[in-house]
């Protein structure tokens, strides 16, 4: 079974870290990522940027248009749970929005996608986890 | 978060990221800056205490808040010999009273409160010095030590100056009531102006300031998100966030190992910032969005283009003479096109630039950059003579040392060369 594990913390804290605090901190999780990445057992590891960063794309239209409403911030919800997560490549935040319209438009019950950039991005390798979630697809 | 992992570092930042709102919360509430600095440092010391025992509270601005009126107001009680409040230690569990505030922190009212206390230290009344000194001391809550340090005065100077700058403030009429939309805007660009100063104070540093004033720049950084947190639909403020983060993203880079400067087209690129080069990037995406730029949004996009161009030589100076362009009408100012002009020099050669610049002689003739560009552009042309002249003024109008041994660089080389041919 592959376990996400979310990273939940106040923004307000972490953004007032001095640089140094932060490397110290990312330094040390570093070592924890390194453990398991020698254990074959780290997936991917991303760090998201402020949410300030961040725009939602709203769902409100279940009549396969693309008009959906764009709003600034990560204003989901709170009765809304979050249930995954797409990493995406795009030139651009247009690009990226257009990513979810096409998702809001094969799910376009309810909810919304946040499009957040990423800061830091590592791919990891699970030869052994992927071959097993293949297997249980097929 | 358990109260094992609640470390010192955890505790200080939560306390300084939460400044602003909560001295702004109790500001309102007592109408005088230094009752409000005195309940914010009482509550402080109380979180260290309790925070550690037990536990974060649920939300940290919310009980200092909560906590730092409670022991002002007890101050007071007890000069009166009433009963004095509950201990703060019960406060994290009377969910209903922390409740009602943590409703009210992401609510217009409150976000007037720290616009209102940002405004204050960027009264108009006092010169851009004191403004930042005083948002410095308030807001960020840096010691008179820091301000001086960073000012590079003493100490006992800047605290006098502090103090006559908060009396400045208290002797004049500061309106408490909530802003209009109109009044909030016109205080938003004061505050913008005022982050951007406090920006500048430590960007300009060089050599060994720069480990001190390096920090005002952080500080910028800390105070420009807070804004943004606050009107996260703001272009301009999404752009100045942009802006500050893009500059300072290439920081490690500005100086070597002796303090000099070290030019853009000479920095080790890899030393740069990618994380805040990154955010920077995305601010900028979003804010392009709303279709209405401003000087900051535009001045933080021509720092995106040196920012994104891998090697020097990758910079695309045609995109940045256009944003300057765009820039001039804006904000039209004789620096702007200065600046243009090494775009102009990039793209159309050194004669052009020149004649761009030499209408600015008479209202640049204090300004060292239009006399370091003035060499630079006639060295271009092979007009030596006149080159030195202008780097003779340059040294002579330098700011600081590094500047100044940049310049002498220059000459130096001019004199060899002289001497060679």
């Amino acid at each position: 079974m592959l376990y996400a594990i979310l990273c939940y913390n106040f923004e307000d804290a972490i953004g007032a870290w001095t640089l140094a605090e932060d490397a110290l901190v990312m330094a040390r999780l570093g070592l924890v990522e390194a453990g398991l990445a020698a254990a074959d057992r780290l997936g991917a590891v991303a760090r998201l940027l402020p949410t300030t960063a961040a725009v939602t794309l709203r769902k409100g239209r279940s009549d396969g248009s693309r008009e959906h409403l764009v709003i600034d911030g990560p204003f989901a919800e709170t009765k809304e749970q979050l249930l995954g997560f797409y990493v995406v490549e795009c030139g651009n935040l247009d690009a990226a929005i257009d990513v979810a319209r096409d998702l809001a438009v094969a799910n376009p019950d309810r909810g919304a996608y946040e499009i957040r950039p990423l800061a830091v991005y590592r791919p990891g390798d699970l030869t052994e986890t992927r071959a097993l979630i293949k297997g249980i697809g097929a | 978060m358990t109260i094992a992992n609640i470390d010192a570092a955890w505790i200080d930042a939560a306390l300084t990221a939460a400044r602003p709102q909560a001295v702004a919360a109790l500001l309102r509430y007592f109408r005088d800056l230094d009752t409000a600095e005195e309940a914010f440092q009482d509550a402080c010391l109380r979180a260290l205490k309790a925070w550690p025992k037990n536990g974060p509270p649920r939300d940290p601005t919310a009980w200092l808040i909560l906590v730092g009126r409670n022991a002002a107001l007890d101050g007071v009680r007890k000069q009166s010999k009433s009963a004095p409040l509950p201990p703060e230690e019960l406060i994290s569990d009377l969910e209903d009273a922390e409740a009602a505030l943590v409703d009210r922190l992401d609510g217009e009212h409150y976000r007037d409160d720290v616009l209102r206390l940002l405004f204050i230290c960027c009264h108009p009344d006092l010169p851009a010095t004191q403004q930042v000194a005083v948002a410095l001391r308030i807001v960020s809550g840096l010691s008179v030590r820091q301000i001086a340090r960073a000012f590079l005065v003493g100490e006992s100077a800047m605290e006098q100056r502090i103090t006559r700058a908060k009396a400045r403030i208290g002797a004049a009429d500061v309106p408490f009531g909530a802003p209009n939309a109109e009044e909030r805007a016109q205080r938003l660009t004061a505050v913008a102006a005022m982050i951007y100063l406090v920006f500048n104070e430590g960007y300009s540093a060089g050599g060994q300031e720069i480990l001190t004033r390096g920090s005002l720049c952080d500080e910028a950084i800390r105070l420009a998100r807070l804004l943004l947190r606050l009107f996260p639909s703001e272009p301009e403020i999404m752009g100045l966030t942009a802006l500050l983060l893009l500059q300072h993203a290439r920081a490690p880079a500005r100086f070597d190992a002796e303090g000099a400067v070290v030019l853009l087209e000479d920095q080790d690129r890899s030393l740069w910032n990618g994380r805040m080069i990154a955010e920077g990037l995305a601010l900028i995406d979003k804010a392009v969005r709303h279709r209405r730029p401003g000087p900051y949004l535009v001045q933080a996009a021509i720092a995106a283009e040196h920012d994104r161009a891998e090697r020097a030589e990758d910079t695309s100076w045609a995109r940045i003479d256009l944003l300057y362009g765009d820039l001039e009408q804006l904000a039209p100012s004789p620096v702007v096109t200065l600046n243009r002009a090494v775009a102009v020099s990039k793209v159309a050669g050194p004669e052009a630039a020149l004649a761009m610049i030499e209408p600015l002689a008479p209202k640049l003739s204090g300004y060292f950059h239009f006399f370091g560009l003035r060499g630079g552009l006639l060295l271009q042309l092979g007009r030596r003579e006149e080159a030195r002249v202008a780097f003779d003024q340059a040294i002579a109008l330098a700011n600081t040392a590094p500047e100044a041994a940049h310049i002498r660089l220059h000459l130096d080389r001019l004199m060899r060369e002289g001497a060679g041919g």
